[in-house]
Formats: structure tokens, C-alpha cells, sequence
């Protein structure tokens, strides 16, 4: 558990020592939060209450997206290309020689970086968006309790989803545009482009019960109290789901590809 | 070279052009998930919208096939592999572009071409000699506005290395911008793309006078005809960048 806390916490500290990226991120994700957020003005004026928000509320749901972008790596990028590097090289080779389980070692590695960018690239758009616009703060101390469990179950998700991805590298050797799907999905299905909610009949119930909800809209909805009492367990129980079935279908698929991992050399 | 490369994993490159065709689908697709409630925005329909869209990734997915890599210097400025291509006696310009030249980004151009043929036939408008004439003229300029762009963020990668991502906001951002219709945005937000990074050339403001539009700034009627000269003036501008980032250029070394 020391290791992994330890490899969380290098993982974290070398994402921090990027600050001219960090802030050029900052600077990115604010940017993008004014031209989103400008567009739901305009859609919100003439559709007041659209999707179950009303004005404020769909903007704040504009800079929380921009807040989490990086942490939940809405748009892809972290792990896979390195981990997709080294199964590609043969690297892999060391790393399954290692005394640590590789799921839970990326995995910590994932968590370090998307706490740093948690604080380092979601506090400040926020607080921008929050001069710039009127938004939506819960004031329920419970609320922001929930709000910060139901992050880290995304992240959890997030990163189980993506790992699955990774592995298909053992496969496909390039796994470049299996990563790049992905990343469409989940930029798509995770309300990131739209917020579920506003997705119209059939298409919005089946985005909402898919995996990429339980890694942004959830968060975003428990944050705008959409959810409430049972309500708010049953979102968090969904994204357990979620977490616990794509870590263990990550386990399977784990396990049947070091099975074919052949080492060269000797 | 990076042609074959690329084509040595047919499965994935597969799927990149495919993903690549895909990611500007979605991109359009929330726009009609957003007038499958409404139906106009900011007094646009979506046939309107949609030529804003077209327009602008048309000559965005051009710049991006021919200049996407510029993105790269501040990495090869990082880790030092900048020198190879000094002592090469070809122009670095030229060597950075064609670095990883990915012709997968050619699913952005063709989306971007499909949506505003579509566009062509839905919209509404007069065809009179000068708006078929701005037509070609607006998509050439723009690539070439959005050239400069990437031209001008690779030479300030020179001094700040890692900031690649202030580049995506004018690249990708101003994509995203343009797609929208003008009057959606504040008026603030309209002069700083119009009078200070002039991306408003690239589509916004041809684009209006095509569609018979009045400009929310109130400009005078030939600003919509001046993107060509936009585009020259800061293409050199941006040439002039490039030579002074790459002349500022110190080796990382070790």
C-alpha cells in the first residue's frame, strides 16, 4: 500500500513540475469555458430549463467540465501512450518481472496525476468562470462531500475504461486508434460536448446508463444537486458499478495477455 | 516516409482516419442535438450554422494536414532532437511541417467539405457573382489565416517549451469559435478576434456577407471582402516570427 502511495505521490509531483504547461492548460480550458459557455447562453434563452437546468446551472455545468477535463482526462491523453509504448517495445517484459500487481501500479500513477490536475488545472478556470458568470454553488457542506466522492468513483472509472483501452496494445501492437475511439466516446458519452440530459428519447436513456456517464455527467449532476437522497445513493451505487465491473474486466483481459507475452533474448 | 510508416499498422491507421472523420462528426452532432430544441441560434438556423461550421473546418483541416506537426518544436526544442534538423541542408520550416505528416487528418478536411456541401444546398441565399466569387476565396484564406497561426504558436514555443497548449486555444478554439454564429458571442470577445488575433476573417466575416447578414461590430461593407490581405499580412508576420524564434534557438545540450 506504501509503494502505491509512493508511486501516487511521484506521479503527482512530476505532472507539478510542468508550470508553464500547467499554465498554458489553465489558460486552454479557460478559453474554451467562455466560447461553450457563451453558446448555452444562447441556447438556455430561448429553452429555459432545458435538460432539467436552469441558466446558472448549465453554465456552471460548462466550467465544471472545464475544471475536470484534465483530472478525468475527458479529451484522452495520460497513460495510454506510455503504457502502450512499452508493450509495443517489449518493455512490458520488466514490468510484469516486477513484484507489484500492473493494474494497481497504473493505476496509482493515474491517481497522482489527476490529483495534481484536479488542483492545478480545474481550481482556477473555475474561479474565472466564477467572476466572469453567475453560477451555481451548492451550499450544503454534504453536497461538496458527495460532489468529491463522486469524482474520484469518475476517476476510477475513467481510468478502468482506459486501461482496457491500453491493453489492447497486446493485440493491435499500435494501439493508437483504438485510444483515439475511445477518447470519442468518452468525450461524447460523458456529457462533456452536451449534457446528457439535453440528448433527446432513446439516445439520452442509453448514454445515461453507459460508463462514460458514471465519469462526468454523474459528478456534474451530484454538484448541481440534480441528485438528492436516494437519488444521490443510487448515482453513487452506479458508478461502484461501473468501476468495480470495467477494474475486473481489466484484471481478465490483463491476465490473458501476459499469458502471451513472449520475451526475447536472453 | 511518414506516408509508409503510418500505413505499416493498416488496422489502426484505419480507425485514426476513420476516428479523425469521427471526432468532427460529434462536434456537428451536438450542434444538431442543440437545434433538436431549438430553431435557431442567435437568429442562425442550423442550414446557416452549418455553413459557419463547414467553412471554418474546411480551412482549418487544411492548415492542420499541411502545418499540424508545427505543434512538435517545443518537444524537439525540449529534448534537443531540434539540432538534426539544422544540420540538414533542407528548410526547417519545410522538415517540421512534413515531420510525422499524417495524411489521417485528412478525415477532418472531408467532414469538414461534407457538412458544407450540405450546408450549400439547405441555405438560403442569392447567389450573385461576388458571393459565389468569396466562396473559394474565404476557404483559401482562411487555411491560409490558420497557417500563420500554427507558424507563429511553433516559433513562441521556441522561448516557452512547453507551452503547446496556448497554441490549441487559437487552433482548436478558434475552430470551435467560428463555428457558432457571431451574434452568439459578446461583443468584447468579437473585437479581440477581429481586431486582435484576426480569425474573424477566416469565416465570420466573409461568411456573413454571403449569407447577407449585417456584422454585429457595425464594420464598413469592404472588411468582409479583405481576408486576403489579412491572410498575406500575417503569413509574413508569422515568417518574421518563425525566423526570430529559430535565429533565439539555443541547443538544449547536455
Amino acid at each position: 500500500m506504501r509503494l502505491y502511495a509512493a508511486v501516487a505521490m511521484n506521479s503527482f509531483r512530476r505532472y507539478a513540475t510542468y508550470r508553464v504547461a500547467t499554465a498554458a492548460g489553465v489558460f486552454t480550458n479557460t478559453v474554451f469555458g467562455f466560447i461553450v459557455a457563451y453558446t448555452y447562453i444562447a441556447l438556455w434563452d430561448q429553452r429555459p430549463r432545458l435538460g432539467g437546468y436552469d441558466m446558472s446551472q448549465a453554465l456552471t455545468f460548462v466550467w465544471l467540465g472545464q475544471a475536470l477535463l484534465a483530472a478525468a482526462a475527458l479529451m484522452g491523453g495520460s497513460f495510454q501512450e506510455e503504457l502502450q509504448e512499452r508493450i509495443r517495445t517489449g518493455d512490458i517484459a520488466v514490468d510484469l518481472y516486477r513484484p507489484v500487481d500492473l493494474q494497481l501500479w497504473w493505476l496509482a500513477g493515474d491517481l497522482g496525476r489527476a490529483g495534481f490536475h484536479l488542483v492545478g488545472r480545474g481550481v482556477l478556470p473555475m474561479v474565472l468562470g466564477g467572476i466572469a458568470f453567475d453560477l451555481w454553488l451548492p451550499g450544503s457542506p454534504l453536497t461538496w462531500a458527495a460532489f468529491l466522492l463522486s469524482v474520484a468513483l469518475g476517476l476510477l472509472v475513467g481510468f478502468a475504461v482506459r486501461y482496457l483501452v491500453a491493453l489492447t496494445a497486446f493485440w493491435l501492437l499500435d494501439g493508437s486508434g483504438v485510444t483515439m475511439m475511445s477518447s470519442l466516446l468518452c468525450l461524447f458519452f460523458s456529457g462533456m460536448l452536451l449534457p446528457l440530459t439535453v440528448f433527446p428519447g432513446l439516445l439520452g436513456e442509453i448514454a445515461r446508463v453507459l460508463p462514460w456517464s458514471a465519469i462526468f455527467q454523474v459528478p456534474a449532476d451530484v454538484f448541481l444537486q440534480q441528485h438528492t437522497g436516494t437519488g444521490l445513493l443510487r448515482a453513487l451505487a452506479f458508478q461502484v458499478f461501473w468501476a468495480l465491473a470495467l477494474l475486473a474486466a481489466g484484471r481478465a483481459v490483463q491476465s490473458a495477455a501476459t499469458r502471451k507475452v513472449v520475451v526475447q533474448g536472453g | 516516409m511518414w506516408v509508409r510508416s503510418t500505413m505499416a499498422y493498416r488496422a489502426s491507421f484505419l480507425m485514426v482516419t476513420v476516428g479523425n472523420f469521427a471526432a468532427t462528426v460529434l462536434d456537428f452532432a451536438a450542434i444538431t442535438l442543440m437545434f433538436s430544441h431549438v430553431d435557431t441560434l442567435g437568429g442562425f438556423s442550423l442550414a446557416e450554422v452549418a455553413f459557419l461550421y463547414g467553412t471554418t473546418s474546411t480551412a482549418f483541416g487544411v492548415a492542420d494536414l499541411v502545418l499540424g506537426s508545427m505543434e512538435r518544436v517545443g518537444r524537439r526544442v525540449r529534448d534537443g532532437t531540434m539540432d538534426t534538423l539544422l544540420v540538414r541542408p533542407v528548410p526547417i520550416l519545410a522538415q517540421v511541417a512534413a515531420d510525422r505528416f499524417a495524411l489521417r487528418r485528412l478525415g477532418r478536411i472531408s467532414q469538414g467539405l461534407l457538412v458544407l456541401v450540405w450546408s450549400l444546398t439547405a441555405v438560403d441565399v442569392a447567389w450573385t457573382w461576388d458571393r459565389v466569387l468569396l466562396l473559394p476565396v474565404m476557404l483559401l484564406s482562411g487555411s491560409a489565416i490558420f497557417g500563420a497561426v500554427f507558424v507563429a504558436g511553433a516559433a513562441f514555443q521556441f522561448w516557452a517549451n512547453d507551452a503547446a497548449e496556448v497554441q490549441n486555444s487559437v487552433t482548436y478554439g478558434g475552430n470551435t469559435l467560428l463555428q457558432y454564429p457571431p451574434t452568439v458571442f459578446a461583443t468584447e470577445l468579437l473585437r479581440g478576434v477581429t481586431f486582435v488575433v484576426p480569425l474573424a476573417f477566416v469565416n465570420w466575416l466573409p461568411a456573413l456577407h454571403i449569407l447577407g447578414r449585417p456584422d454585429p461590430l457595425g464594420l464598413p461593407g469592404w472588411v468582409d471582402f479583405a481576408s486576403p490581405v489579412v491572410a498575406v499580412a500575417l503569413c509574413t508576420l508569422a515568417g518574421l516570427a518563425w525566423r526570430a524564434g529559430l535565429r533565439s534557438y539555443r541547443s538544449t545540450g547536455s
